[in-house]
């Protein structure tokens, strides 16, 4: 169970990631958010934004052409 | 976004990206301001250095079209397929105006953001602008025609910029 849900479903490439980035914070360090998405192009791009902003990807799914990405807050 | 967090990422990660911004039609506005947005949301410094018809995108009041002149690569999305429009159609008066009308829809329907919330992202991540003087001379502008927060700079401040950044895009 995540920190914090954020539900970006129905918006488009950069919105989740911008929306990520400004939700991230108010998560507190170590706690962790999850993001819903309906962007299949999400997938790749919380890999990268995680790997370049140094903040943890613990897992991600797909259920029904939603998204959902476990993000810890860690940078 | 211009939290604490991201101030801090901003001190300890020291990529950077510069881009120009030449172009200033609907369609053209997107690809700068979303690799800027998303490139600071990523904790890189971002600077954009807008010259030519790109200064149009920093305008306070936004009038943004599209043309279908000279674009056969554009095609809508209408009655099941996608269609195209003959350079012909795109010289009739409204032919554009309606075309900008579908796109800003379709924009709208697609939960793309609107090029308004994404400079509007962009001023509040901390951004860069420079808007290119000899540009602001040649087309009359006044700094009083553009949003707030763009600074005047020439061709000096960007090579200056583009030299210590580790991207540099020319959009």
């Amino acid at each position: 169970m995540a920190d914090q849900l954020l539900d970006t479903k129905g918006l488009n490439c950069p919105l989740p990631i911008l929306k990520a980035k400004k939700a991230l914070g108010g998560v507190p360090t170590g706690n962790t958010l999850e993001v819903l998405s309906t962007d299949p192009g999400a997938v790749k791009d919380f890999e990268a934004f995680c790997r370049q902003t140094g903040n943890e990807l613990l897992e991600w799914n797909e259920d029904s052409g939603v998204y959902s990405f476990l993000i810890k807050h860690t940078a | 976004m211009t939290d604490a967090a991201v101030t801090e990422e901003t001190l300890t990660n020291h990529k950077s990206m510069s881009l120009i911004v030449t172009k200033g039609n609907l369609d053209s506005g997107y690809p700068p301001f979303i690799l800027a947005t998303t490139a600071a949301a990523m904790g890189l410094n971002v600077s954009m250095f807008f010259t030519f018809y790109g200064l149009n995108l920093l305008h306070k009041n936004l009038d943004l079209g599209i043309t279908t002149l000279g674009n056969p690569s554009m095609k809508m999305p209408m009655m099941g397929m996608h269609m195209g429009m003959p350079n012909l159609m795109g010289m009739i008066p409204g032919v554009d105006g309606m075309a900008t009308g579908m796109m800003k829809n379709l924009i709208k329907k697609k939960g793309v953001a609107s090029i308004e919330d994404l400079r509007q992202a962009t001023v509040e991540a901390d951004v860069t602008m420079i808007a290119c003087q000899m540009t602001m001379d040649l087309f009359e502008y006044e700094m009083g025609d553009l949003i707030d927060g763009p600074e005047l700079g020439g061709a000096a401040t960007y090579i200056e910029t583009a030299t210590k950044s580790d991207i540099n895009l020319f959009i």
